[in-house]
């Protein structure tokens, strides 16, 4: 199987995101760290699977990695290296 | 829209299986009473939480079929995937007044309401009907004619989800065009498409990418990259493609 059939769009990851963030945050917008292209966390690329331990988001325009997300024992961590900036609405 | 969306941390519901309809052989509708629900905006989904005896916990996204006025009431279209462990217990074992748990509304992104107007150009295939469905009905429940135009694309005219409530709503003129494109088999006589989508179809039911539409697009993620990246290249800014992708399969 190509590994774009199991791309899913960052709106698949907004209850992740609610639970780290409390935010909606599928609208809040990012600049990826690789290319500069901003775009909603809801239109970028998501890799998640159910029983997976995490998420990886890649940018739409060049795939570069923007955040990866790994839940497990109790804990969430964050890797946020590929966003130079996310901004979030009041 | 985020200023539409509750902001609060999400907590576990329990939801009472009020019925469940068939829609077709693979595919039902459940209709859960979700006391305490908060609302929600067409396109929003829920994690479903199934927890065994032994503890084990499965979690499922389900998209919202219901329009967001039917209170403390929601309706979920599933799909039963060979060998899903939550799609096919839904679809098959939870029985009528037996509970699951639901957290929700999620997602502010791939969302619409009437005021976000249109024109509304929506491309579903398969199951990735149940979003788009939302948007249909709560057009139609608040008598809103924003121009819009659904295309769905199934493999065969029995796999059609909610085909007699859209060719009602269709028959009314309000403004709602819906169009049928079938990829595997279609009975004699057929006046829909019967092919997968592409950009002849695409141009031809659409509306032009002068008119600015706003284009949904929601199924497997092999059609909606298609789907996107074709709507894209017929001159449709890509901020006005919005996409849900289903991945290979659910569960």
């Amino acid at each position: 199987m190509d590994e774009t059939q199991l791309r899913l769009d960052g709106n698949a990851a907004a209850g992740i995101f609610r639970e780290l963030f409390v935010r909606e945050m599928t609208v809040a917008r990012g600049a990826c760290a690789s290319c500069g292209t901003i775009a909603q966390m809801g239109a970028q690329h998501l890799y998640m699977f159910p029983l997976s331990p995490g998420a990886v988001l890649r940018c739409n325009r060049c795939q570069a990695v923007l955040m990866v997300v790994v839940h497990r024992d109790g804990r969430y961590r964050m890797g946020l290296q590929g966003l130079s900036w996310l901004e979030i609405a009041e | 829209m985020a200023g539409a969306t509750l902001q609060r941390r999400l907590t576990w519901l329990q939801a009472r299986l009020s019925r469940r309809l068939d829609e077709t052989p693979r595919v039902k509708t459940l209709v859960l009473d979700v006391p305490g629900w908060p609302g929600h905006i067409a396109g929003q989904h829920v994690d479903v939480r199934l927890t065994a005896a032994d503890g084990y916990q499965a979690q499922r996204s389900y998209s919202i079929a219901s329009p967001p006025d039917d209170h403390d009431q929601l309706s979920l279209t599933v799909e039963r995937i060979e060998n899903g462990e939550v799609s096919s217990y839904l679809t098959d074992v939870l029985a009528e007044g037996e509970q699951l748990e639901l957290r929700g509304p999620i997602g502010g992104y791939f969302v619409w309401s009437t005021e976000s107007g249109g024109p509304l150009f929506l491309i579903a295939g398969g199951s990735g009907v149940c979003p788009l469905m939302a948007m249909i009905r709560q057009r139609a429940a608040r008598g809103s004619r924003v121009p819009t135009r659904l295309l769905y694309s199934a493999r065969s005219l029995e796999e059609i989800i909610y085909k007699k409530e859209l060719d009602l709503l269709a028959e009314r003129a309000d403004g709602l065009e819906v169009f049928y494109t079938l990829t595997r088999d279609h009975p004699s006589g057929w006046r829909g498409g019967s092919r997968r989508i592409d950009g002849a179809m695409l141009a031809e039911v659409g509306f032009g990418a002068e008119q600015h539409p706003l284009c949904m697009v929601c199924g497997p993620t092999p059609l909606v990259e298609a789907v996107a990246s074709t709507l894209v290249e017929l001159g449709h800014a890509p901020d006005r493609v919005k996409t849900e992708r289903f991945g290979p399969t659910g569960g």
